[in-house]
């Protein structure tokens, strides 16, 4: 037995197909094709949750999307737990588990609950009020308390096992939603040949059709026709039917985002199947079919469980087969809740009474009910309800007053009226415009190239729908490249006509202020809140809604928005739309992180960039950093070493004997064409006109402000050619720089740019050794110090491959950069590392590159410049070309501030404690015995110990740094104060001899 | 010198291998390369030096002309910009020295990769990470055009209508080859 309120002979699903599942614990049976809260209320479960402020019993309000409360962890396993998950949308599987949320110890008794008695206190604004003061407290005490006990549900604390895909697509026509306007446009613009895609949110396709009965098309059952008419679309070749998929988001240019929930309905999903797949659809032309979504009335006590929306009444009845109670009360605005009491009646339930607020309700309505004798009061309300976990009885009154009659009931079902559901027309950046006649917000202009059809348009009539999506699928198809094409034959009738209704607060909502008539569930804002905002001075609705929270849920507001401006307009004075409307934003409905994540995890969450040599750096025992998106050798440590140790043998070991480095991550621009130095000479402070072929020069690259961009050491290796090298970080965005300029200040240069930052791997040979290390190697090239001199650059082969071997430096040692192809680069290193190391040298990392290059005084760009050093900030004057007349940046270098007095400089520190290395970032001041704050001077850039100079080194921007060469500054760190000594920045072989050995 | 031996090349993709039913990805062979910026006057000059027209028209490719030059292509990147590949072992830089006009060659044999992604699905698995419209129609054989996979830049060409060359940068090209694995895992592929 699939639950207590199961009708037999009613809804769709097979009696024999049985799934059983547990709900906080306690094992149900359900059909399958259920949702869990079809399921739960066959089982007589309507308490699913608790609600999000005042934790109050709720039950499902809807039947699809649209739930605000019916909110649930579904658990696979202990990774694979999804919180949040609407009960109406979730499909029952065999062995699933649902947990309710929100409630300790238990749904059934919830200590939270005491926050519904407390709530005179939680009124809206409470948070903002309340924790201003004092403000040391919000961090510490506030924030983590209200965090502990705010939000819904609880995420998994295990990587998720589940796997998701994307998938790009193009189409000519994306109808979203599968109902009837959806499903009679795609089958139109599908006979063009266009290519359509269809997507559905729910299991099937039909949209309302699912629960209304009597509906035929074309003669026969309308969600019969529709399962025909989504089959036929399936089996054509240039449609994609999508059903459980989500259009959430509505970009630029037709750019939609599909969510498809591939395995959630299942009990055993294939291994290889994704648990969603994201599709990004660019569409020639959308097709609106996202129909309309009833509202609830609001008034007191309006949320307890067993009280709902008629459609989702119905729809729990029509398709599921499940009567949500026994003895059913009505409350409507609108003619659809008649439907549903008709269709319940019909099916056994007993139906209590019809409350409707108006007095005179659609044509024959009246007549109908009288049939199946129920009672209907009209120009009545319900102005209460009581009952702890379900509804237990309605307290129903004259509009124009008298005494309140109560009626036992077990459910009651309501109708305020339809909202269409501009949703993604208004993501799509379309303005609706309201239709006064009607009382509703419609599409108005649009932005984008869409149209919307049936309900979602304001189109009420089921032939006047059909007819207006027809049409819009053909004039798509035909738009798009499609043939002409005969209209499809599609007549329904049967529908019943859904316009009118009220917004806003009926007439049990107040105006008493300890009413709670609920605008918006899952928020737990009722219209006293709402009123309170108007009254507190909130007179926008953008304004109103971030005061009370209305319709900030993840529900998006589809039940509250609508009431919820009514009832800041009612209380302004003022028409809904002089209000406005706030606007929908993506997603529709939450979308998973897994989705919008898709492939990009683990090792495709980002490209791990390695050099030609990794493999050999790995197996050397290398421990690598992340550099941008490169993995570089840090340090090589042997047997026994920490890093320190590592370091300072390498350190030792360059200057002693020699070292190889991998420099491959160095930026490499080839820099081609007639006007090539001309180009370089407006790129670089420097001039290059004058470098011959064979040479090389250190180059700095400022922005427009003046301030040091990048550096590096340019090779001119023929009149028009240059081998451009930037540091490993900036070899994108130089590119970028340079093409910016090239193509939008000096497009007439006929020069071009090439990156070959990965064409070259690079091998630097460092130290005294490594011209008699890699002399064997080399053909063609004279290396000696005569022919081959620091800073010259020569074509040649090594090792049997073309090289272009520069002779440069950035250890302060003679040395070489060997630029082999990367296809040779780990051959031509192994060759060279077996003649290092019967030498004596080592391989180096990026931590010895470093404290080899500050031993020097070489800066590096963005560490010890930081986009407001200029060239003579940091002891680079030299290379300004005096003689340019232009360059980037030299106007930038004549602001008033750059020319000031008192500009940071780049200059050494030493401790007065050679043992002590500074922190980088530390800040210096003159005086440390000054009050707190004090003034500082400037910060260290770049600190290490110095294993060559036996002390600890730094370099450091200070205020008129070089004028106070040989000063005591002091920097004061947490427990204790150290001395420095301002000195230069060249900290060892300050002569420079070395490099020339 | 005598004692010292050539060294010999390796590859980004040695060795890697990845495949369904319904595709197969494999790494392409080792190929020439050459990335050509034009000023208008040197494109019939280079056209002739390399034996292959150098196409003018967006998200187009040109083979090679002359008997030997066949399997050689020129990829249409941009107004002024072409990517050249040969996988013969032909010397593209010796080829298009001296010709006329305004020009710049610069090889980047080894900068680039590529992958082949072949079968039935091949259009499939790169659309799971490719924003282009790889539908026929839309990207015939031998359409071209520099793109997204995933995270990463590639050059994607139609070589046949399930045979796709995605040339990527070689220091993404396990990223990329990666990628191709996992998404031939869908099954909607």
């Amino acid at each position: 037995m699939s639950g207590a309120n199961r009708i037999a002979g009613a809804g769709r699903l097979t009696p024999a197909k049985t799934v059983r599942f547990t709900f906080d614990g306690d094992i149900y049976t359900g059909l399958e094709g259920d949702t869990l809260a079809s399921a739960l209320i066959a089982n007589g479960v309507h308490l699913m949750g608790r609600s999000f402020k005042y934790h109050r019993p709720r039950g499902v309000l809807g039947a699809g999307s649209e739930e605000p409360n019916a909110l649930m962890g579904i658990e696979r396993d202990k990774a694979r737990k999804q919180p949040n998950v609407r009960a109406t949308v979730q499909e029952v599987f065999e062995g699933m588990t649902a947990v309710s949320q929100n409630r300790w110890p238990s749904l059934g008794f919830d200590v939270g609950a005491v926050n519904d008695l407390l709530s005179p206190f939680f009124a809206a604004g409470f948070y903002y009020k309340t924790f201003m003061w004092p403000k040391a407290a919000w961090q510490k005490l506030y924030e983590p308390v209200i965090r502990a006990a705010a939000g819904l549900g609880v995420s998994p604390d295990e990587a998720d096992t589940d796997h998701y895909t994307s998938r790009y697509i193009h189409c000519d026509v994306l109808v979203i939603g599968g109902g009837v306007s959806g499903l009679s446009a795609a089958l139109a613009a599908a006979r063009t040949g266009a290519s359509v895609i269809i997507c559905d949110e729910q299991a099937h396709a039909g949209g309302a059709f699912a629960y209304e009965a009597g509906v035929t098309m074309n003669g026969e059952p309308g969600f019969d026709w529709a399962v025909a008419a989504a089959n036929e679309l399936a089996a054509m070749d240039n449609v994609r039917v999508l059903t459980r998929t989500t259009a959430f988001g509505y970009y630029a240019q037709n750019f939609v985002g599909l969510a498809e929930r591939v395995t959630d309905h299942l009990a055993d999903p294939e291994p290889q199947q994704p648990r969603e797949r994201l599709w990004q659809v660019r569409a020639k032309k959308v097709i609106l079919a996202t129909g309309a979504i009833e509202r609830h009335m609001v008034f007191a006590n309006n949320d307890r469980p067993g009280i709902m929306l008629s459609s989702a009444a119905r729809k729990f009845l029509n398709h599921y087969g499940v009567a949500v109670g026994t003895k059913v009360g009505v409350y409507t605005a609108n003619d659809s809740a008649y439907e549903t009491a008709f269709d319940l009646k019909r099916a056994g339930v007993s139906v209590e009474a019809i409350v409707d607020c108006r007095d005179h309700p659609g044509e024959g309505l009246l007549e109908r009910a009288a049939d199946l004798n129920i009672e209907v009061l009209t120009d009545h309300s319900v102005i209460n309800t009581s009952g702890a976990r379900r509804i237990s009885a309605m307290t129903v009154k004259r509009n124009r007053g008298g005494a309140g009659r109560s009626i036992a009931v077990d459910a009651l079902i309501m109708s305020a009226g339809w909202t269409p559901s501009v949703h993604m027309f208004s993501q799509s950046r379309g303005k609706v415009a309201w239709d006064a006649d009607t009382q509703r917000y419609l599409p108005g202009e649009y932005a984008q190239d869409c149209t919307s059809v049936g309900a979602c348009n304001g189109t009420d009539d089921l032939q006047a729908t059909i007819d207006e999506a027809v049409a819009a699928g053909l004039a798509a198809g035909k738009a798009t490249g499609g043939k002409r094409a005969a209209k499809p034959k599609l007549a329904g009738s049967g529908a019943g006509n859904w316009s009118g209704g009220m917004a806003g607060s009926a007439a049990g909502a107040g105006p008493d202020t300890t009413v709670k008539a609920f605008v918006d569930f899952q928020n737990d804002v009722t219209a006293k809140d709402i009123r309170l905002a108007v009254r507190e001075g909130m007179h926008s609705i953008e304004h109103v809604k971030r005061f009370t929270t209305n319709g900030m849920a993840s529900d998006q507001g589809k039940t509250s928005n609508i009431h919820g401006l009514a009832i800041a307009a009612e209380a302004l004075g003022r028409d809904m739309p002089e209000v406005g409307l706030t606007t929908f934003r993506p997603p529709y409905t939450p979308v998973t992180f897994g989705s919008i994540v898709n492939h990009g995890r683990g090792k495709l969450f980002d490209p791990a960039r390695k050099t030609p040599m990794h493999g050999w750096e790995e197996e050397h025992g290398a421990v690598f950093e992340d550099v941008g998106q490169w993995k570089r050798a840090w340090y090589y440590p042997r047997a026994g070493e920490d890093m320190h140790a590592a370091v300072n043998r390498e350190c030792r070991t360059v200057r002693a004997v020699a070292g190889l480095f991998d420099a491959s991550t160095l930026g490499k621009i080839e820099v081609v064409g007639p006007d090539a130095a001309k180009f370089l000479d407006l790129m670089y402070t420097n001039g290059w006109q004058k470098l011959k072929p064979g040479r090389c020069k250190y180059g700095i690259m400022l922005r427009e402000d003046g301030f040091i961009y990048d550096d590096g050491v340019v090779a001119r290796i023929a009149e028009d050619r240059f081998h451009v090298t930037t540091t490993t970080g900036g070899a994108p965005r130089v590119l970028n720089h340079m093409e910016d300029y090239l193509q939008t200040e000096f497009p007439e240069l006929d020069v071009w740019l090439t990156s070959t930052s990965e064409q070259w791997a690079v091998i630097a040979v460092q130290g005294p050794k490594a011209r008699e290390i890699i002399a064997p190697l080399v053909e063609g090239i004279d290396l000696s110090n005569e022919a081959m001199p620091h800073m010259s650059a020569r074509e040649g082969k090594i090792c049997g491959v073309p090289t272009r071997l520069f002779r440069v430096s950035f250890t302060g040692e003679a040395g070489f950069e060997v630029n082999v192809p990367a296809d040779y680069g780990r051959a031509v290193w192994e060759a060279i590392w077996a003649r290092a190391e019967p030498l004596g040298a080592c391989a180096y990392g990026t931590e010895t590159m470093h404290v080899l290059r500050a031993e020097k005084g070489f800066i590096i760009v963005g560490q010890d410049t930081d986009g407001t050093v200029t060239p003579q900030d940091a002891g680079l004057s030299w290379a300004i070309a005096k003689s340019k007349p232009d360059f980037v940046g030299i106007r930038g270098l004549m602001r008033p501030d750059l020319v000031a007095e008192g500009r940071k400089q780049l200059v050494g520190l030493k401790t007065k404690d050679p043992k002590t290395v500074l922190e980088e970032g530390a800040q210096i001041v003159a005086d440390p015995n000054q009050p707190v704050p004090m003034k500082m001077l400037g910060h260290v850039t770049s600190s290490y110990w110095s294993e060559n100079c036996g002390q600890s080194i730094a370099m450091a921007l200070i205020a008129d740094g070089r004028a106070r060469a040989g000063e005591t500054l002091y920097v004061p760190m947490p427990d204790r104060t150290i001395e420095v000594e301002v000195t230069g920045t060249v900290f060892f072989d300050e002569k420079g001899e070395r490099v020339n050995g | 010198m005598a004692d010292i031996q050539a060294a010999s090349p390796q590859y980004p993709l040695d060795g890697m291998v990845a495949g369904s039913a319904l595709v197969q990805i494999t790494p392409a062979a080792p190929a020439s390369r050459l990335a050509l910026r034009a000023r208008p006057d040197a494109i019939a000059p280079l056209s002739k030096a390399l034996a292959v027209k150098l196409p003018q028209e967006p998200k187009t490719s040109a083979q090679g002309t002359a008997a030997k030059t066949k399997g050689r292509r020129a990829l249409w990147l941009g107004p002024d910009e072409w990517l050249v590949i040969d996988e013969s072992g032909a010397d593209l830089m010796a080829a298009c020295q001296g010709a006329g006009g305004t020009f710049s060659a610069v090889d980047v044999s080894n900068r680039n990769t590529a992958i082949i992604v072949s079968g039935p699905a091949a259009e499939a698995v790169i659309s799971a990470g490719c924003p282009q419209d790889l539908s026929l129609k839309a990207f015939a054989v031998g359409a071209c055009a520099r793109t997204l996979l995933g995270k990463t830049e590639v050059v994607l060409l139609r070589e046949e209508a399930d045979v796709f060359r995605v040339e990527c940068w070689r220091s993404f090209s396990a990223y990329a080859f990666a990628f191709l694995a996992e998404a031939l895992r869908d099954p909607m592929v």
